[in-house]
């Protein structure tokens, strides 16, 4: 038994769709776009590194935001609880990490 | 990047006694299993029936044929290591040779032993256990499978070509930096462990999936198993942190291959970076390999106490807790760092709350034994030693996550014998209590008993033998790592002693492997599929299973569904669900899988050498493995009623 038999909510199988996947290109196109003006901004210097860190981040934001609309489909709804649960436990460790590291990497200059 | 890499001198490992033996038996094995695959004209065989399998059954039982094979490698390596620490000043080792025998040593353990022998456990147990017919995505499994068997081959293959990696299994920058660390050991390091992660991960989506999508009809989540919990536990746990490894290999592997400064000093990098993220990976790692354990012990108390377990939803409550919590305790490895008190206060507190939910599974399993009519089998008596042996182990690890006090603990032998008690004392145990338990699930004969007994005695008790003089030492001032120390710093005889532990422990893996090699000529054949009178699906089909599992998909109706089943035939109830066998729709054996891996194995080994022209064409197969994929529409078929009726006639059902 594959999970081809049941019914994915929010999924289409290949029969029923024929039409060339644009939202699949136009998201993967736009995420590499995203990584390469990171890359560049870092390469050329383009600014003081405070700026670069906001800057980095704000693209990392925009290319969480791309997966989410473009590939995991979320606005599509429908989905079971479950869903919810693990986007919103994602969401969380994705802050631990980053608040985590950022945290532990400033080496006790914070006061505490 | 030093281009001298190239040469042959470099390529073949030289100069060292016991990698020429290790050569002469490589290829004398290689020879032996080609003479006698073709004697017997076994190819063809080979890969009809198990290279090009999608069956989760075959592909558990590779698994952990790998894991054993890892174990004794990685048992191997531990015992040089007693050997050179036995006596002061010895000279049997070099400190270079030390250094590359406990990196592979902590490496195949965790990623090529530990994480091989959960996937073997859950790709056996978990699709019988809650009624499916095989995994979400059993092609992918394969795929999971051949990426996990070539990242080990290509680290393993780093012992004679090239040089093992010699940075510890942490492999920390600035050590492990190309400047640093001139030879392709650490490349093998890491691209091993990039091909095999992405085996990790796929496992890791596909058995979440398959727990939250492929349950038969009626097995609601908190009717699961508590063995599938574990595995919904530790495949989200997988699913979340295997990324951040992949990142911070990728990371170091940038610097390391194209002179990029992450993680250097000069450049503007920083190590700390490198060994955060690791850690953020690796702590919830000893929960990855600890968790499945848990859900074995949690199956094999009910069983062989006659008992449902206590306090399930407790059980349940706590395996979750741990996934949840066991992201928030990295910085406990790395207390030293001085990342200063609010952060260390932080990270102290929340490795001790995790104890909790940790003590209430033990307390569950005493309170299922207690006024049980407890079998000591084997598996049980696996699981019985595991809970004194996790106690301590849990206990020295309260006492390290108190961080002041680990400024005093810290990589001394204290840590080391801490983290083997819990990962021997917890994984290996669970992980064997599991084998003996699937064991005639998945071959058809239950493991002897005598060699078994033998096995388990040696193994544990050389057990405390080898590591608890190790807590000693660490008291006393040994570090990790040092491959030598001088007579008068009073180690000596507790070396010693610890040494002999470890033999006795090589000892009972020898019983294990004979027992094993016994029971396939004089084993016990199951013909009943129940031979423990269990409590779970997995035990409600014949032994070995029909490739199809279940002739028809279970109806359940309760918590232990086949117990259930059982008493109500014991009262004349028929089961609901015996009706018409249907054509069973299953997935079709795949070549691809193995050949994908072959190429990122033959990639891998490119970026090793930095023979790039390699790297193109591995990754260009890759492309096309994939490519012939999306245009396959050929993946699956239909068993026909009569060929389902005639299997399960020759087990004696109807």
């Amino acid at each position: 038994m594959s999970m081809m038999e049941e019914k994915v909510p929010g999924h289409k199988g290949r029969a029923e769709d024929g039409k060339w996947p644009w939202m699949h290109i136009v998201g993967f196109v736009i995420s590499i776009v995203l990584t390469l003006i990171a890359l560049r901004l870092v390469l050329a210097h383009a600014m003081a590194p405070s700026g670069l860190f906001v800057t980095i981040m704000v693209l990392a934001v925009l290319q969480i935001l791309v997966q989410l609309f473009f590939f995991m489909h979320i606005l599509e709804g429908g989905g079971p609880r479950w869903h919810l649960w693990m986007l919103t436990l994602g969401f969380i460790f994705v802050f631990t990490i980053v608040a985590g590291s950022i945290w532990i990497m400033t080496f006790g200059a914070e006061a505490y | 990047m030093p281009d001298d890499t190239l040469n042959v001198s470099h390529f073949l490992v030289t100069g060292d006694p016991l990698i020429y033996g290790a050569d002469v038996s490589i290829v004398v094995v290689s020879i032996a299993i080609v003479a006698v695959l073709t004697y017997y004209r076994k190819w063809g065989w080979l890969w009809r029936e198990w290279l090009t399998t999608v069956d989760h059954k075959k592909i558990g039982i590779m698994y952990m044929i790998a894991a054993l094979l890892m174990l004794f490698r990685g048992g191997v390596d531990a015992l040089l290591m007693r050997m050179q620490l036995a006596f002061p000043n010895t000279r049997f080792l070099e400190a270079e040779h030390y250094n590359q025998i406990f990196t592979t040593h902590g490496t195949i353990m965790i990623l090529f032993m530990a994480m091989p022998f959960i996937f073997a456990m859950m790709n056996i147990a978990v699709p019988l256990m809650i009624g499916a017919r095989d995994v979400a995505f059993p092609y992918l499994n394969a795929i999971s499978f051949w990426m996990f068997f070539f990242g080990a081959m290509l680290f393993n293959l780093s012992f004679v070509i090239g040089g093992s990696p010699d940075a510890g299994w942490t492999s920390y920058p600035p050590l492990a930096e190309s400047d640093f660390n001139l030879g392709p050991g650490e490349n093998y390091y890491l691209l091993a462990l990039q091909i095999s992660g992405i085996g990790s991960i796929a496992t890791g989506i596909n058995f979440f999936v398959t727990i939250l999508k492929m349950r038969a009809p009626g097995m609601t989540l908190m009717r699961m198993p508590l063995f599938c919990w574990a595995i919904l536990a530790t495949s989200i746990l997988i699913i979340f942190v295997f990324p951040v490894l992949t990142v911070a290999l990728a990371l170091l592997l940038i610097d390391r291959i194209a002179g990029a400064h992450f993680f250097t000093m000069l450049g503007g990098g920083n190590p700390m970076m490198y060994i955060n993220m690791f850690w953020i990976w690796g702590h919830p790692e000893v929960y990855i390999v600890i968790l499945p354990a848990f859900g074995i012990f949690s199956e094999v108390v009910a069983t062989f106490s006659g008992k449902r377990i206590f306090g399930y939803a407790s059980m349940v409550a706590s395996l979750m807790a741990i996934a949840v919590i066991s992201y928030f305790t990295w910085v406990h490895h790395f207390f030293t760092m001085g990342a200063g008190p609010g952060v260390n206060s932080f990270f102290a507190l929340s490795t001790m709350i995790i104890a909790i939910p940790t003590g209430v599974k033990i307390f569950n399993w005493l309170a299922t034994m207690y006024n049980g009519r407890v079998r000591v089998t084997v598996p049980m008596k696996w699981a019985l030693g595991f809970i004194p042996n996790f106690a301590v182990g849990g206990a020295t690890g309260v006492m390290l996550s108190v961080a002041p006090a680990d400024y005093q603990y810290h990589n001394s032998y204290f840590l080391i014998a801490h983290f083997h008690q819990t990962l021997i004392g917890g994984v290996v145990f669970g992980m064997l209590a599991g084998m003996y338990y699937w064991w005639p699930k998945m071959f058809g004969f239950v493991l002897e008993e005598r060699y078994a007994n033998w096995g388990f005695w040696w193994f544990n008790i050389g057990f405390y033998v080898c590591f608890i003089p190790q807590y000693l030492l660490g008291f006393m001032g040994m570090t990790r790592r040092i491959y030598t120390y001088p007579t008068g710093m009073g180690w000596s005889t507790l070396n010693l002693i610890s040494t002999i532990g470890a033999f006795m422990m090589g000892l009972g893996f020898l019983f294990i492997a004979a027992g094993i090699v016994y029971s396939i000529f004089y084993g016990e054949r199951d013909t009943t599929g129940d031979p423990w009178n269990g409590r779970t699906l997995e035990w409600s089909v014949p032994s070995p299973a029909p490739h199809y599992n279940f002739a028809r998909i279970p109806v359940v109706t309760s918590r232990d569904a086949w117990w259930t089943m059982k008493k109500e035939r014991k009262q004349g109830v028929l089961p609901p669900g015996e009706d018409e066998i249907r054509p069973i729709h299953m997935p079709k054996n795949s070549g691809r899988p193995f050949i994908l891996s072959l190429s990122f194995f033959v990639a891998g080994f490119g970026l090793v050498f930095h023979w790039y022209i390699l790297t193109v064409i591995g990754f260009s197969a890759v492309a096309a493995c994939l490519l012939l994929r999306s245009f396959d529409y050929d993946t699956d078929y239909y068993i026909p009623v009569d060929e389902i009726k005639k299997t399960e006639a020759s087990y004696g059902r109807s």
